[in-house]
């Protein structure tokens, strides 16, 4: 389904602060995953989501879904087959517009944007149904500004947004570091039924090594820009948190780092 | 200080108003819409006056005139819009040199630094000779304000379609828009071309008053402009929510603007010091909302804590 080749990208070339993100990172993704991604700061994780959505075009490397090659495709163009959440709750949606605005932005994922209304009454009904599913009480407050929010109700409808037009691929870069842990829990609760729901395929990054044995069907563990670890099926379920820390021991030759022990 | 002739002012003062709303409403669109503070428009006003007043020499009828003015100006804005997006060069930057092009262009289409029409040769839409004493369908007042509630409708119109939501979520958070797969340069320049039409549209319109277009006609233009939209938001900010609201707040603003100038004039304030009063006044409104949260949010931030810890 996804598929990247021998993908490499370099922050800051030829300065001080040059930074090898990707190197020669390859991932190929089967219809329906489900995978975790885990890995110390600056492994390349949120690096590999942002090549994927084309953020920046990477330095060497093929980028494939279905088969068709977007290496070269602009970010705006891409969000055809891909949905994402922001690790930051501010910037998957416009705080000045609405919340069924913001709804109806998304629902034209992939279409051209006409000079037709730019939300219909129909639609409105239906994100009412959506916003239910939340239930956060946001189906009452269609017209409040998303700025209004908090920022567990805004990653709540970034959510809705990346997945009301069934998206090829899930994004997901680390979408619940920056709520509280209750709200945390919720949300990710929410994901995991969106994503089962609609059989997406997805990748969620994340920094708490419970979650990222407890959901999905796959686990990727990422250092110094490629992927060290990959485990799926039963072998990943009955894996351990100790397993996970030793196997990153193991394999990178390094000490887990205070990020990875914040499990 | 004769009250009367602060009196006999005013419907002078009301119309320039509502023609400077029109160019205020296309600085709504780059500076609130788009996020973007775009220096063309210095130079855009006084090429919708240049072009408009050429053409109507040439014999063209004022529609005419007026719709090349219009054009003119989308293209002094695409100039701007391929400068920042195409080539990389920052908003406030691409809008200083394409103005800078434009009196150049300005002084190229006019031939000199400035060309009169006159009222009485021409067929003008407005003048300041139509404010008093003519037919109520020919009164400058009553022709540019249908011209702005016009405008208004159009634009409420368009900023609800697919095409202006995408717009205003490009302004708002292009990170987000580009995720929804909105192609949001192409919106800049699109947002661009249309602010920096409506501005050339409303030089068009001031020429046709003053009976003259002057290459220095815009000089400050967009101060006036910001000024027309702070005092605009300051005036009914709280109380105007809907988008077209928005919009008449602006042209509000634009009038009450013309009309405070007039009244400083019949205070007799040297006249050469109203530019940099306008300056202060938009530099003391732009900071207002920043010093608001900087310094008077500490009680909430407390209880906010308690409440949420």
């Amino acid at each position: 389904m996804l598929e990247l080749k021998n993908v490499h990208k370099t922050f800051n070339v030829g300065t001080v602060n040059e930074k090898v993100a990707l190197n020669g990172l390859e991932l190929k993704l089967e219809d329906g995953d489900f995978v975790t991604v885990i890995g110390g700061n600056g492994a390349g994780k949120s690096t590999m989501l942002n090549a994927i959505a084309g953020v920046w075009p990477i330095d060497m490397g093929k980028i494939l879904i279905d088969g068709k090659d977007i290496t070269r495709l602009p970010e705006h163009k891409r969000a055809r087959y891909i949905g994402r959440v922001f690790q930051d709750p501010m910037m998957g949606t416009a705080g000045t517009m609405e919340i069924e605005e913001n709804l109806a932005l998304a629902a034209r994922r992939g279409n051209a944007r006409t000079l037709k209304v730019g939300i219909t009454r129909q639609e409105r009904e239906m994100y009412r149904e959506r916003l239910k599913i939340l239930g956060l009480g946001l189906e009452d407050r269609m017209t409040s500004k998303v700025g209004l929010l908090s920022g567990g109700q805004r990653q709540a409808i970034t959510l809705l947004m990346a997945t009301l037009k069934n998206p090829r691929l899930l994004l997901l870069d680390e979408h619940t570091a920056a709520l509280d842990p209750k709200t945390a829990a919720k949300v990710l609760e929410l994901s995991e039924k969106i994503v089962q729901q609609n059989q997406l395929t997805t990748l969620m990054i994340t920094h708490n090594m419970r979650d990222a044995i407890k959901y999905g069907n796959r686990l990727i563990m990422m250092h110094e820009g490629r992927i060290i670890y990959d485990v799926r099926g039963a072998e990943k379920q009955s894996l351990q948190v100790s397993d996970l820390l030793a196997r990153f021991e193991q394999l990178s030759g390094d000490g887990a780092n205070d990020r990875m022990l914040l499990s | 200080m004769d009250i009367t002739t602060l009196f006999n002012a005013m419907p002078g003062a009301f119309s320039q108003g509502l023609i400077w709303a029109i160019m205020a409403i296309g600085v709504y669109i780059t500076f609130r819409i788009l996020d973007v503070a775009d220096l063309t428009v210095d130079g855009t006003l006084g090429l919708g006056g240049a072009v408009c007043i050429m053409c109507m020499l040439a014999g063209m009828n004022v529609w005419t005139a007026m719709l090349l003015a219009f054009i003119a100006g989308i293209l002094a804005g695409l100039v701007t819009g391929l400068f920042h997006t195409l080539m990389g060069i920052p908003a406030i930057l691409a809008g200083i040199l394409t103005q800078l092009s434009l009196y150049t262009v300005n002084l190229k289409v006019m031939g000199k630094a400035n060309q009169a029409i006159n009222v009485d040769k021409y067929d003008l839409l407005i003048s300041l000779r139509f404010v008093k004493g003519v037919p109520f369908w020919q009164n400058t007042i009553v022709v540019v304000a249908l011209i702005v509630v016009l405008l208004i409708a159009v634009l409420y119109w368009f900023f609800g379609t697919e095409l202006g939501c995408s717009i205003r979520a490009t302004g708002c958070n292009g990170n987000m828009a580009r995720a929804q797969g909105i192609n949001t340069n192409f919106n800049i320049v699109l947002g661009l071309m249309l602010s920096n039409g409506l501005v050339a549209f409303s030089g068009a319109l001031l020429c046709q008053y003053q009976g003259f277009a002057d290459v220095s006609m815009g000089r400050g233009a967009i101060v006036i402009g910001l000024a027309a939209v702070v005092i605009g938001e300051t005036l009914f900010g709280k109380v105007f929510r809907n988008f077209a609201l928005k919009l008449l707040s602006v042209a509000i603003g634009s009038i009450v603007y013309y009309l405070v100038m007039q009244i400083c004039i019949w205070f007799r304030i040297d006249t050469d010091l109203l530019k940099m009063l306008s300056a202060i006044v938009v530099a003391v409104f732009l900071a207002i909302p920043y010093w608001k949260a900087k310094y008077f949010t500490k009680v909430n931030v407390r209880k906010g804590g308690a409440d949420n810890a």
